[in-house]
């Protein structure tokens, strides 16, 4: 017990509403924090343009999925049906494209969906087991009616008292530090 | 064109409804002449843009009793463009008189001794007949015309005065209504342009023709919400996030537009009977199959790709363009659905066609320009309208 060290892993304070919540957001992006998240109950509309957040490129990333899908089943079944093992099916020719529209589509959506939801939890970090914001007591009212602004110690401005004194500015109560254990 | 942005009234209406009525006469007599000079073609004409304006009428309703039955709240700054297109539907009813008259030049079911001698016709016979097809056709204008005016006046109501009771009372109408809508479109859609080769059935037919209708009630409301914002019109009511929205779905449906057409041709093609594929077939010869790869490309793969980027929704020139577009392209799917039965194996380009479109058409707007400028812009007694004009995508 004797040689634990306590160590400041961040900062959070509490926000009223909505309407404080954003606008505390834009203060903190026009101070020049970079390692802040917002938390609330409920999705908020122009929270991400308050955070100055831009947009997620997993776009991009499912539209390759999308493209890789669609070409890859095409050819898969062109291979397979008209080279490696041609069949005449019904009198049709061996490339009937038509035929093929269906498990293009569905192959293209599933390596879409599958890249969208993997791409989704690799770019949030997750899953992940813990969050130093999670070693606050009063975080948990933020599944119920509470807002907060966390700010991590890894951010280059951030400072133990600076940092609680800019979040009591921008109109925060109960700022408080936050604390982990290390062997 | 002046506009109160209190009371969302105009105050000042423009030119547009006398335009749109000039247009709409000139049309009209340019057509009986085309009806004395060549009844056949007029007839197929007539039809051709009948079925256009009819289904941009019936997009509205779907739209005005989709947004009561979900009870929608980005919607409601758009209800009453959808309202005032659903209340050209009792005098559409009017100008099917024509096609009426039309029957034994546009049907081939219609010529008894065509039937005679066509196996396949006379089992078809107790269905497809003069008698019962009027009869019919009546049903469908009736539970339209009561869908809309039962709706519109509740409407109206609340601009009087608003209460849950009216809310509420759109909802149930929406609900039952929704499923008339679905019966009557499918058959009107196989008596009027599927009845046209009699022989040729596809039971996909209704929905294929429901995904064309809603895309150019959406289209239609789009291009004017557009057009009227440049006059200053509900400018601060309607934002980027409700074009959004609209291009959202005019997105979706284009996809669901290309599915069902991709679906009712590829059951066909796999299936390969005859008297399936003929139709096809017939839309494949000659000039016909450059106006099938048009439409494939122009109704599906253009607008797919072009409205495929969030930016492009929210871009006023791209939605503009699109819009017109679309409307351009939903013109020519008609038109290739009902002109090969009259000129089988070439396209033949005639100005009765834009004579009856605009003929139509300009009677059409004249009427929803006339509902639409009569009352507020917008419900401003909806207990979400506020909701609406703030709402982001």
């Amino acid at each position: 017990m004797s040689n634990k060290v306590i160590k400041t892993v961040g900062a959070i304070a509490r926000f009223r509403g909505t309407g404080h919540l954003l606008e505390a957001a834009t203060r903190m992006q026009e101070s020049g924090y970079k390692k802040y998240d917002c938390h609330s109950p409920f999705p908020i509309h122009g929270l991400d343009k308050a955070m100055g957040l831009k947009r997620s490129s997993l776009g991009w990333l499912v539209g390759l999925a999308a493209i890789i899908g669609t070409t890859g089943a095409l050819a898969l079944q062109w291979w397979t049906a008209s080279i490696d093992y041609p069949l005449v099916i019904s009198g049709k020719p061996l490339f009937s494209y038509q035929a093929f529209v269906p498990v293009t589509f569905a192959i293209g959506v599933l390596l879409s969906a599958f890249t969208a939801l993997i791409g989704m939890l690799a770019f949030n970090g997750l899953p992940r087991f813990n969050h130093p914001v999670f070693n606050s007591d009063q975080f948990k009212g933020v599944s119920d009616d509470l807002f907060f602004i966390s700010v991590e110690v890894n951010d280059p401005q951030f400072d133990e008292t600076r940092t609680i004194q800019f979040l009591e500015s921008i109109g925060g109560t109960n700022c408080e530090l936050l604390q982990e254990n290390e062997e | 064109m002046k506009f109160d942005s209190q009371t969302y009234l105009l105050t000042d209406k423009g030119r547009f409804g006398n335009i749109t009525l000039v247009m709409g006469i000139i049309g009209l007599m340019l057509s009986i002449a085309a009806w004395l000079i060549d009844s056949e073609q007029f007839y197929h004409s007539y039809l051709t843009s009948f079925v256009f304006w009819i289904t941009i009428a019936l997009g509205g309703l779907f739209f005005v009793m989709l947004h009561h039955l979900v009870n929608a709240n980005w919607s409601v700054v758009i209800r009453r463009f959808g309202e005032s297109l659903m209340m050209t539907i009792p005098f559409m009813a009017i100008l099917f008189i024509p096609i009426i008259f039309g029957i034994r030049e546009l049907f081939d079911w219609s010529d008894a001794e065509l039937v005679a001698s066509d196996h396949l016709l006379q089992g078809k016979a107790g269905y497809l007949n003069i008698p019962f097809f009027i009869i019919r056709t009546l049903i469908y204008f009736i539970i339209w015309t009561g869908l809309a005016l039962t709706l519109n006046r509740l409407s109206m109501k609340q601009n009087i005065s608003a209460n849950f009771e009216q809310i509420k009372k759109m909802r149930i109408i929406s609900a039952l209504g929704m499923i008339l809508f679905g019966f009557t479109l499918t058959f009107a859609s196989f008596d009027w342009l599927m009845s046209l080769d009699a022989h040729w059935y596809s039971t996909i037919f209704g929905v294929y023709i429901f995904s064309g209708s809603f895309l150019a009630m959406l289209s239609l409301t789009t291009f004017i919400i557009i057009r009227l914002q440049n006059y200053g019109v509900l400018t601060e009511a309607i934002t980027k996030e409700h074009y959004h929205d609209l291009g959202k779905l005019i997105f979706a449906f284009i996809i669901f537009w290309g599915y069902m057409a991709f679906s009712q041709y590829f059951l066909i093609w796999y299936g390969n009977i005859p008297e399936e594929t003929i139709w096809f077939l017939h839309r494949w010869e000659g000039s016909w199959k450059i106006v099938s790869l048009i439409i494939v490309f122009g109704h599906f793969v253009i607008p797919f790709f072009v409205l495929f980027p969030q930016g492009a929704k929210r871009n006023k020139i791209v939605m503009t363009i699109m819009t017109l577009w679309i409307l351009l392209m939903h013109w020519v799917d008609i038109y290739w659905l009902v002109m090969p039965s009259l000129h089988p194996h070439e396209i033949h380009p005639t100005w009765i066609n834009p004579a009856a479109f605009f003929g139509i058409g300009g009677i059409f707007l004249y009427i929803f320009w006339r509902f639409f400028t009569r009352h507020p812009l917008v419900p401003i007694n909806d207990p979400n309208l506020k909701k609406s004009i703030d709402f982001i995508s």
